[in-house]
């Protein structure tokens, strides 16, 4: 067991919590991430292993809530793949032995900041972040957008008042500082 | 003071009581009340001064379309200028100045202008100021910039913020007035999703300003009714204080919402205004229509209205501009006006109707055929000067004169992508035309449907044609026809203002007409008419009109000028958002940057990330000192330097190799697994474009660098080579910088200091892993991490990477076990120096102007396979005998300047750009040799090592001798980094 301590994105020996109004930003630094992208002419094979992991391949515009192991379209045969951390930190290495030369897997958990904004105002906090359709959008959706001109991605979790924001982790603070100030312009 | 033309009735609140000040003086208001509104109640008819000839101005309006009563709102640096006091809602302790005079509004010394405006004409600019024109830019630029302007700005900072937002729905109604509010019930009771948007505070539109019954009740119960059902309604948004000032492509509306513009302050947290973009896919536009004015002599004179904001001062605000009022009107909706204020007590004089059968009132005198000619009253409306039918002149006093020339549908936004607007002959107005912008429907008054009944009911219909379902039942109230004759300006008139805002009047248009500007585009931009801050909501129609008489055309063949956003002015602040100061970009921290701001680091921006430019310790008086003692402290023992910041891209697949060969210009295919190689890319027109290097970590997958600026340009350019130059080729790229931290660790004793924490089971001495390998290891005691025996420095070194979150215990780690080694942090300035002193290439070399010949690398360029550039870097004019190459520079005198910048010339001759040999592209002090050293491109510089040359910079004024010498400063044989 290696002597490294880690810390959160935000700098912090714990994840950081915010609370306004009834709504709830918390960062969140226990999710191990893995993108998968099939290779060429192993397609098939690629969403078999998929859908052995996470119970299904997810369409465009989606993402698969499924425990322990989640996952959401990133682009054409591409997924990003997520576990918690704690059980799963070498989570890109297991997914590359499952999945062999099907897919080419790279580590993406220290890629990403990932902050989960929940409660009764997550919708009207979105609206001042990005043009995701929020009100349309439903469990299960995956949405690619900018939010403080950062590319992001935004999964509308279960419960549906709540939402997991992944953004560049090096600018882990300008993002939260911009959901957080939303936070107060719009509750 | 009382409020002494304050009526009965009205939207307002009496129980509690507003203190306000106009120009110091302290005045009361209600809840429910405008600034404009308050101060006609307080018996103030004088609001504001005009743009050039300073003349008098009050109220023209009651909405956004004021072109005179504009003033300066609040104080300190909240003080804005230009804000329209009729759309101003009234707070306590509301503050507002008059502007655009001296030393006071009723005492105006620029009022001279008007004494001679037989000069200021149209064009007057244009014309007097052609000569000498030297002139322009130091004289009369300044004057004239000096004069203009109507308010002042603060010079402050704004304190308050602004957001931007975005909504989405199925159905944006713009406008709720009686069309707005029926449509929104009809799509809003069948579950659609609507939003509802309107500029006013109170929605309810024109309904709020009369005082016919729908549905046997008053007007208000009605609006207050549905405007509660609709707030019930989950599926409806209303935006209420929401102008919608345009239709842009693709659906998307822009919407100014202001939040906190009715109070005195933002509360905490809260935006002073929110920028939204509204994606819809259908829109309905319920914008209404706005009275048309009538063009006579000293038209201008505070008290001289539209007959229907009055109407609406006095329904709606419950105040009247004068307590004896005359109307001039051509249609029937001038004698509503009358008729409601009789019904308010407000003395008429009389309604003076251009039209031989205007109706009959028993209440009040209706002079027939008769034309208002001209008034008097200094600061405000006394007497208004009548040509009666039978051309006998009578004079009426009054304090206040309603004007109404009929409506104009608001089209605006019907027009902003380009359309035009068609003129309906029946309403002698123009109407949207059929080119609309896609998904846009029209209804109400904006549809030149002018009756309520009719307004409401077209509301509920297009609603019900836009969604396929039925409408809502519009309830009963007046249904009159419309009688709307033309009937622009009364003959003979000369100053007569067509826009009051900009003082262009009748004579400047037949001035303009006189001149050879007979196109309405040439005539806006020769009279400025139309080109205020109301876009010319007032007077349009009136220029449009007499410059259709004057050229003998009718009006719809002399059409309209272009209609643009925004509907209303609107405020940078809001079109900037949050995106200011600090907020202007987001920042990219490195993973050690917590740790190195506790060192006291000096940090500076490159792109968004923040990099340690260097580590200054107690006793350094100046950033020289520190970097000098980071240099030499690699250079003999160890340092170390975060290097996160450079680009990585995980390039994976059977085709990578491949794929890497193809995107550098140098071979990669038979790059050993466990190896890393310097690779260049060169841009298709064969000029350098990145380096970096790529270390094979397997068959199929690479790791390839980048350099920090350009990390984001070069996946986009992978990416466009993966997608569209190679689709067949079966590999995978992502990003992964942010993913590792990583640091170089350079310096003799690096090999010492990193065995201490990479893991024994990895061999990291000279054999086990020499210069350029590159594998994964662990560290610290089974930490997965990355290791690359890679040097910019020039001594021996290595790059580690471990995951993000582990980078700052990683730091703090080497920076203990390499105590012994006495490390040291150094930042980019040090890193800097060293590839200088090692003749590395960096961002000033590859400047988008140079080869890889220029920088010495030509051979690298391979002829033995097909790279983008290389085709290209064949050209005759990249390789021409005594091409730059990159050479060293030094100073002959060793305490002399280099310049980066400076120009290479001979020793002896003339410095000019003829003579130019080369030019200077990095230099730094260089510890290692105690002197100055440079980077640069001299032509044929390969063959003149040895040479003498002149580093001139004209711009700092330097002019010193240098030697040409090898780039390579320090270590040119390289044994140190092989060691």
């Amino acid at each position: 067991m290696h002597d490294l301590i880690a810390i959160t994105a935000l700098g912090g020996s714990a994840p950081r919590v915010d609370r306004v109004a009834d709504t709830t930003l918390t960062e969140n630094p226990g999710i191990a991430l893995a993108s998968v992208a099939a290779r060429m002419d192993q397609e098939t094979t690629c969403r078999k292993h998929l859908k052995a992991v996470i119970g299904a391949v997810p369409g465009p515009g989606k993402v698969q809530l499924h425990d322990p192991e989640a996952g959401f379209w990133m682009g054409p045969d591409q997924w990003m793949v997520g576990a918690p951390f704690d059980t799963h930190e070498d989570l890109a290495a297991q997914l590359k032995a499952r999945f062999g030369e099907s897919a080419s897997v790279t580590e993406q958990t220290d890629a990403w900041v990932c902050f989960d904004l929940r409660g009764d105002g997550m919708e009207a906090v979105m609206e001042l972040l990005c043009n995701v359709n929020i009100r349309a959008m439903q469990t299960g959706d995956a949405q690619r957008t900018s939010i403080h001109h950062l590319g992001c991605f935004v999964l509308r979790r279960d419960p549906s008042d709540w939402v997991r924001i992944l953004g560049p982790r090096a600018s882990a603070g300008s993002l939260h500082h911009a959901i957080l100030t939303a936070m107060k312009s719009a509750l | 003071m009382t409020q002494s033309n304050r009526l009965s009735g009205g939207q307002i609140d009496r129980n509690t009581t507003l203190k306000f000040t106009f120009d110091g003086k302290t005045y009361d208001g209600h809840p429910g009340d405008t600034l404009a509104s308050a101060l006609l109640a307080n018996n103030v008819r004088l609001m504001g001064r005009s743009f050039k000839y300073h003349r008098p101005r009050g109220p023209l309006t009651a909405g956004s379309e004021e072109p005179n009563a504009i003033v300066e709102l609040r104080s300190g640096d909240r003080q804005e200028p230009n804000t329209r006091a009729t759309t101003a809602e009234l707070y306590d302790g509301l503050v507002a100045k008059s502007q655009n005079r001296w030393p006071s509004l009723a005492f105006d010394a620029m009022a001279i202008n008007d004494r001679f405006s037989n000069f200021l004409t149209a064009g007057f600019y244009y014309k007097t100021f052609m000569w000498p024109a030297a002139f322009w830019e130091k004289v009369y630029e300044p004057i004239i910039r000096k004069a203009a302007g109507l308010g002042s700005l603060s010079m402050q900072a704004d304190p308050d913020a602004y957001d931007k937002g975005f909504r989405h729905c199925e159905l944006l109604i713009v406008g709720a007035g009686p069309a707005g509010l029926m449509a929104a019930l009809t799509a809003g009771r069948a579950g659609r999703d609507v939003i509802l948007a309107d500029e006013d505070f109170a929605m309810g539109g024109q309904l709020n300003s009369e005082t016919f019954a729908l549905n046997d009740a008053p007007a208000l119960d009605w609006t207050t009714a549905t405007v509660a059902e609709l707030s019930s309604l989950p599926n409806v948004r209303l935006m209420p204080r929401t102008t919608v000032i345009g239709a842009f492509d693709h659906g998307i509306y822009g919407a100014v919402e202001r939040i906190s513009d009715h109070l005195e302050t933002p509360p905490e947290g809260k935006p002073r205004q929110i920028l939204w973009r509204i994606y819809t896919q259908k829109t309905l536009l319920c914008a209404g229509a706005t009275e048309r004015s009538i063009a006579f002599e000293n038209n201008d004179r505070p008290g001289i209205m539209l007959a229907s904001a009055i109407r609406t001062y006095a329904n709606r605000w419950a105040a009247t501009p004068a307590q004896r009022v005359t109307i001039f009107t051509n249609n029937d909706d001038g004698h509503r006006t009358a008729a409601d204020l009789h019904a308010k007590h407000v003395n008429i004089a009389a309604v003076v109707d251009t039209r031989a059968d205007a109706p009959f009132s028993s209440d009040y005198e209706v002079i027939k055929g008769a034309q208002v000619v001209d008034t008097k009253g200094r600061l405000g409306l006394t007497f208004a000067e009548l040509r009666l039918a039978n051309g006998e002149s009578r004079t009426v006093e009054c304090g206040a004169l309603g004007v109404s020339g009929g409506w104009n549908p608001n089209v605006h936004l019907t027009c902003h992508q380009r359309g035009r607007p068609t003129w309906n002959e029946d309403l002698a107005a123009f109407v949207p035309g059929a080119d609309l912008p896609p998904g846009m429907t029209v209804a109400g008054a904006a549809d030149g449907t002018f009756s309520t009944h009719g307004a409401l009911t077209s509301g509920a219909n297009a609603a019900a044609r836009i969604l396929d379902i039925k409408p809502s039942d519009a309830p009963t109230t007046e249904d009159a026809a419309v009688r709307q004759t033309p009937f622009w300006f009364v003959e003979g008139c000369s100053r007569a203002w067509l826009d009051q805002q900009n003082d262009v009047t009748v004579k400047d248009v037949k001035l303009s007409h006189q001149e050879g500007f007979r196109s309405v585009e040439h005539l806006k931009r020769y009279t400025t008419l139309g080109m205020a801050t109301d876009q010319g909501k007032t007077s349009n129609m009136g220029g449009l009109a007499i410059m259709a008489e004057l050229v003998g055309k009718s009006i719809p063949e002399v059409g309209t000028t272009i209609f643009r956003p925004p509907y209303t002015p609107t405020a940078i602040g809001v079109l900037g958002g949050r995106m200011r100061g600090m907020d202007f970009h987001p920042t990219r921290l490195t993973p050690s940057h917590f740790w190195a701001k506790e060192r006291g680091a000096v940090f500076v921006e490159v792109g968004n990330w923040l990099r340690a430019q260097w580590f200054p310790i107690a006793g350094e008086t100046n950033w020289r000192a520190s970097v000098d003692r980071e240099v030499r402290a690699t250079r003999n023992s160890v340092g170390v330097c975060d290097c996160t910041t450079l680009g990585k891209i995980d390039v994976q697949g059977t085709d990578a190799a491949l794929f890497l060969n193809k995107v550098y210009c140098n071979g990669f295919a038979k790059l050993a697994v466990g190896k890393t190689r310097y690779g260049l890319m060169l841009r298709e027109d064969g000029i350098a474009m990145d380096d970096g290097t790529a270390g094979r970590l397997a068959e199929d997958h690479f790791v390839v660098t980048t350099t920090t600026a350009n990390a984001g340009k070069v996946y986009q350019h992978m990416e466009f080579v993966r997608q569209c130059l190679m689709p067949d080729a079966d590999v995978q790229l992502i990003s992964t910088t942010e993913a590792w931290a990583q640091y170089a660790v350079a310096g003799p004793n690096s090999r010492k200091l990193l065995q201490k924490i990479v893991d024994p089971a990895f061999d990291i001495s000279n054999d086990g892993f020499p210069f350029m390998a590159c594998g994964n290891i662990t560290v610290c005691g089974g930490l997965r991490a990355r290791l690359f025996r890679i040097s910019f420095s020039g001594e021996l070194a290595f790059e580690i990477a471990v995951p993000s979150r582990y980078g700052d215990a990683l730091i703090r780690k080497l920076m203990a076990q390499g105590e012994e080694f006495d490390v040291t942090p150094y930042g980019t300035e040090a890193l800097g120096v060293m590839r200088i002193e090692k003749g590395h290439a960096a961002g000033n070399e590859l400047n988008g102007t140079t080869t890889a010949l220029n920088l010495g690398m030509g051979r690298m360029v391979s002829k033995a396979k097909d790279s983008i550039g290389s085709k290209l870097s064949e050209r005759a004019g990249l390789n021409e005998d005594g091409a730059l190459a990159q050479v060293g520079i030094k100073p002959v005198n060793a305490a002399d300047k280099i310049t980066a910048g400076g120009h290479l010339m001979a020793a002896t001759g003339p410095v000019d750009a003829k003579h130019d040999q080369g030019y200077v592209t990095s230099a730094a002090f260089s510890p290692s040799l105690d002197h100055m050293i440079g980077l640069g491109f001299l032509k044929d510089g390969g063959s003149r090592l040895g040479e003498t040359m002149r580093l001139v910079s004209p711009v700092t004024d330097l002019t010193v001798e240098v030697e040409i010498v090898s780039a390579h400063f320090v270590d040119p044989e390289g044994e140190r980094v092989r060691a």
